[in-house]
């Protein structure tokens, strides 16, 4: 199965890796014509308001929020989450997203990255064992509409949900060893 | 809950991979710097090529420009400690900067030490011209690494000298056998350990900016095809004709570094880039590289 990486900035080779730890094939995707034969689409950690300026660049926004609306399977992690969601709290003045999720990113919630940690997240979907959250100025869901399940907290927020086919984490599984995260997505797509 | 671990440290780097991070010296350029896309900029008070202009002792910015760039702008800010001046460091982690940059851009303040980075939860990155720098300075605690380059002249030769030095001073590592690179760690004055990891990996543990001389988006990509993780832009924006357009076509160059075509689209109409020194007619007393070993 073929899984897509959004590849313009930010962690992309470790999403590649870990994808391919997964036991998908991934592809590094730049451009609408890049998606043909993905089952699914990370969309990875990095600076929101510079990777967004580089999708419309290219024409990838409206062709990701084409795919998504026929039954693209995505994931976005840290800055692909808040592009992902509906609403953006602390976003800059053109900050656009795909509006793909029924939630609320606050962007940088903890603060700047002497805030950022490392804590362990209950995700009752991967199993028993906590999940290692890497926290890097992450943003965090402030709310979350009824039709989405939420699939672990941190403090008052939530910090991995799913919609359907959309699936965010506001935390970095590809920085850690631990694949169950990408697995799960991958589970999510169809071959 | 873990703070300022290697992890989180080193983590912010990586999300800046593929982006560009410009100097600014207000809230004007900050915002321009995000507006065309920056994935970071770096607070100064005077850019590189001014500095080398008027001369005189340069020390960290002023605290209020930081604190006014770091409300302006949601992306991270960096901002500057010379060399070893382990207090403007603590300074700079107590206003909450995202990223200390241990510049030789800045006058240094120790001959004989760098800062120990261990130290801090805020992240440093450091400069480099070869392994054995880069080396040391991950063992004191860089959790990122740029070429040096020769700051404030607009001319790239300086950093495409770092990286190649780097690049092949680990394949040359790579031809050692792995149980025979005690010599190589005694020659580099760097531990053993982080010898044989980056043996293993083929690369630095950390990412590798280039920064040090790029003023147009060729300049950026070339750096990117020569295995650079990101690009730094100094004086190359802010002291050309156009900036706004020219730090866009900058970070489009940079995230579209292998694409000729796309490269040849976005750099035309860009205005007059800085004009730039030959290194060679800049006396070696002068030179900012050489600072810092």
């Amino acid at each position: 199965m073929k899984i897509g990486i959004m590849g313009l900035q930010g962690s992309v080779i470790e999403h590649v890796n870990a994808v391919a730890k997964s036991g998908a094939e991934p592809v590094i995707v730049k451009y609408p014509k890049d998606m043909d034969g993905i089952s699914g689409l990370i969309i990875p950690g990095g600076e929101s308001t510079a990777i967004q300026k580089l999708m419309e660049k290219t024409g990838l926004a409206a062709a990701i929020k084409e795919k998504a609306d026929s039954g693209l399977s995505l994931y976005g992690t840290c800055a692909g989450l808040i592009m992902m969601a509906k609403e953006i709290d602390n976003g800059t003045d053109d900050q656009l997203s795909l509006g793909l999720i029924d939630i609320k990113a606050k962007r940088n919630a903890y603060g700047r990255q002497n805030e950022s940690f490392e804590e362990y997240i209950d995700i009752p979907a991967l199993g028993d064992r906590p999940f290692p959250g890497v926290f890097i100025r992450a943003p965090l869901i402030i709310y979350s509409g009824e039709g989405v399940e939420i699939l672990g907290r941190y403090g008052d927020g939530i910090a991995a949900a799913r919609q359907g086919k959309f699936l965010v984490s506001a935390f970095h599984p590809e920085l850690t060893d631990d694949m169950r995260f990408h697995r799960y997505f991958i589970s999510m797509c169809d071959g | 809950m873990e703070h300022g671990t290697d992890k989180v440290k080193r983590g912010l780097a990586r999300m800046l991979k593929g982006g560009v991070i410009m100097d600014v010296t207000s809230v004007e350029q900050a915002k321009i710097a995000e507006e065309a896309g920056a994935v970071a900029v770096m607070a100064l008070e005077r850019v590189p090529a001014d500095i080398r202009a008027e001369g005189g002792v340069a020390r960290m910015a002023d605290s209020s420009i930081i604190k006014a760039i770091m409300e302006a702008v949601t992306i991270p800010v960096m901002a500057k400690a010379r060399i070893g001046h382990f207090v403007e460091a603590q300074i700079l982690q107590a206003l909450g900067v995202d990223y200390i940059d241990e510049s030789e851009v800045l006058t240094p303040a120790d001959e004989q030490f760098h800062i120990d980075k261990r130290n801090f939860k805020t992240p440093f990155v450091c400069g480099a011209r070869d392994l054995g720098e880069a080396l040391r300075r991950i063992s004191e605690g860089a959790a990122m690494i740029r070429t040096k380059g020769e700051a404030g002249t607009g001319n790239v030769v300086e950093a495409v000298r770092h990286i190649r030095a780097i690049t092949s001073e680990i394949l040359n590592l790579q031809t050692n056998e792995i149980d025979l690179l005690n010599a190589e760690a005694e020659a580099f004055r760097a531990p053993l350990e982080l010898v044989k990891e980056i043996y293993e990996l083929g690369r630095l543990p950390v990412v590798n900016f280039a920064a040090g001389g790029i003023a147009t988006p060729a300049d950026a990509a070339l750096m990117m095809q020569l295995g650079c993780d990101g690009i730094f832009v100094g004086s190359g924006i802010f002291k050309s004709q156009e900036p706004a357009r020219l730090a866009r076509a900058i970070v489009e160059a940079t995230a579209h570094f292998d694409e000729p075509e796309y490269l040849a689209k976005i750099s035309e109409n860009l205005g007059k880039a800085m004009k730039g020194i030959e290194i060679n007619t800049i006396p070696e007393k002068e030179l900012l590289a050489t600072r810092g070993w």
